[in-house]
């Protein structure tokens, strides 16, 4: 069949109608399928785009949120570990690795410390810098002697029942910490004490603050806010 | 006398229209992203540029619903933005329409003449080809702004992985500004071209969607500025006539 000019128009005039009308809220569940569709596409394209050598760089002169980087949370008041209820607190690494690590706040300083100045972008559009000191997550990795099974981790917190899952190639970026300090100090307990996930590389709502498990896992588990509908990728 | 002449090609008419629809979502959508943090200053920071740091955009004038909503429809509307724009952008170049719009030696000074004529200075309409210099000025404008947004919004939506590109904005802040302001001065753009589409020419409605279009109707043939000799066709000329044979 042959499709003439004037055909060919009315099939596109058809069709872009038929997308605005889903557009307007008289058939949602069109528009949610279209836009899940493009959603999976768009994280395809953002796979094949990212590289561990992609870095954010923060000239050294450029100035430090500091006092001003925000503070959020989940729960209506801030998180503090309760040694007296709860132990110690322990860094769990474990699920598809062949040694399991359990570390104390002293144990994690003594892994190899990177100190670096990133932004930190929050979905909202703001971004802040912040000069974070930690371990590498691919340190963990390789430390806990992660399996082929590892190809996702998930970062559990204690602040309510905060986690979010991540990729492993982002997970495994060598900008991506587990931070225990900020700006030369202890993190405070505004900002996730005594450690929390930090990483240009995805956005602030992927990083976990108040850290209590990186659990490497071969399939994905969601997250607290890409379980809500915003893009479980949520890279940058 | 045939004044009527085909002057959009398909391909102009479709993407033309393709544009509105995106845009629109775009703009609208991008907007509701803009409202979950009002300003361009980064946290404890002032952008003393921007005279309504902290005010959102009117909510009637957003699409989505809510920050996630408005950037699943950013993302996934900006493919056919993209897209309808390369295939527009060929089409100029490969037909050759791009001489209709890019800018050319004396269009500096028949947009001033346009000008003269819409402020009443100037009594009779310049002469033109297909669009007069002012509107060939603001239809080389949109692509270029267009160009613009698509890589300042690159520039914020990957700033680490295409950190390169965010560079050519300076950072992500500035690119923000940039990929906004460029929103904002399309829109302007976009709603002029409205105004004048209705107020000048609206006859070239049926040029934008039949693609046919009746010369002797058309704003130098009228004489028409902005609400004036909206009706009508081609006037009586004013030049001097022989005196017929006998």
């Amino acid at each position: 069949m042959s499709v003439d000019r004037r055909r060919f128009l009315t099939i596109s005039a058809a069709s872009l109608s038929g997308a605005l009308l889903s557009a307007c809220n008289k058939n949602p569940e069109r528009a949610q399928k279209l836009l899940a569709l493009a959603e999976r596409g768009n994280q395809r394209v953002e796979e094949a785009l990212f590289r561990h050598t992609a870095m954010n760089h923060v000239s050294p002169s450029a100035p430090i949120a500091g006092a001003s980087f925000p503070k959020y949370r989940i729960s209506k008041t801030v998180p503090i570990w309760d040694t007296a209820a709860r132990g110690v607190w322990r860094l769990e690494v474990s699920g598809a690795v062949r040694r399991p690590l359990s570390l104390t706040l002293d144990d994690l300083m003594k892994l190899p410390r990177i100190t670096q100045k990133v932004d930190h972008f929050c979905v909202e559009g703001w971004n802040a810098r912040a000069t974070w000191s930690g371990v590498r997550v691919s340190d963990l990795a390789r430390a806990a002697q992660a399996t082929d099974d590892a190809q996702f981790v998930d970062f559990t917190s204690f602040d309510e029942d905060y986690h979010e899952s991540w990729d492993m190639a982002s997970a495994m970026h060598p900008q991506t910490l587990v931070a225990y300090g900020m700006d030369g100090y202890l993190l405070g307990p505004a900002h996730g004490a005594p450690a929390r996930l930090h990483s240009p590389v995805k956005l602030g709502y992927k990083n976990t603050k108040y850290l209590t498990r990186v659990v490497f896992m071969p399939v994905q588990n969601g997250g607290y806010w890409s379980d809500q509908g915003y893009e479980w990728y949520g890279g940058t | 006398m045939a004044t009527l002449v085909k002057r959009n090609h398909w391909v102009v008419r479709l993407t033309h229209w393709v544009n509105v629809l995106a845009v629109v979502i775009m703009a609208g959508s991008g907007m509701r992203i803009f409202n979950a943090h009002p300003a361009f200053a980064r946290p404890g920071e002032r952008f003393p540029l921007n005279p309504w740091e902290g005010t959102p955009i009117p909510p009637w004038l957003t699409f989505g619903a809510w920050l996630g909503g408005a950037r699943h429809w950013h993302f996934a509307m900006m493919w056919l933005l993209v897209l309808n724009g390369l295939v527009y952008l060929g089409f100029l170049f490969f037909h050759g329409e791009w001489r209709d719009i890019v800018p050319r030696r004396g269009d500096a000074r028949d947009a001033w003449e346009m000008l003269r004529f819409y402020l009443f200075v100037r009594r009779d309409h310049p002469h033109q080809g297909k669009h007069n210099a002012l509107q060939k000025s603001a239809y080389f404008a949109m692509p270029v702004l267009g160009i613009i947004i698509v890589l300042s919004g690159l520039a914020i939506w990957k700033p680490v992985t295409l950190g390169f590109i965010t560079a050519l904005f300076v950072n992500y802040k500035w690119a923000r500004f940039v990929h906004f302001v460029a929103m904002a001065l399309l829109i302007v753009l976009a709603l002029v071209h409205v105004f004048m589409v209705f107020t000048v020419d609206p006859y070239s409605l049926r040029a934008i969607v039949t693609g046919w279009y009746d010369r002797a109707r058309s704003p130098e043939a009228r004489n028409a500025r902005p609400f004036y000799h909206l009706f009508g066709s081609a006037r009586e000329s004013t030049a001097p006539r022989e005196v017929p044979p006998a």
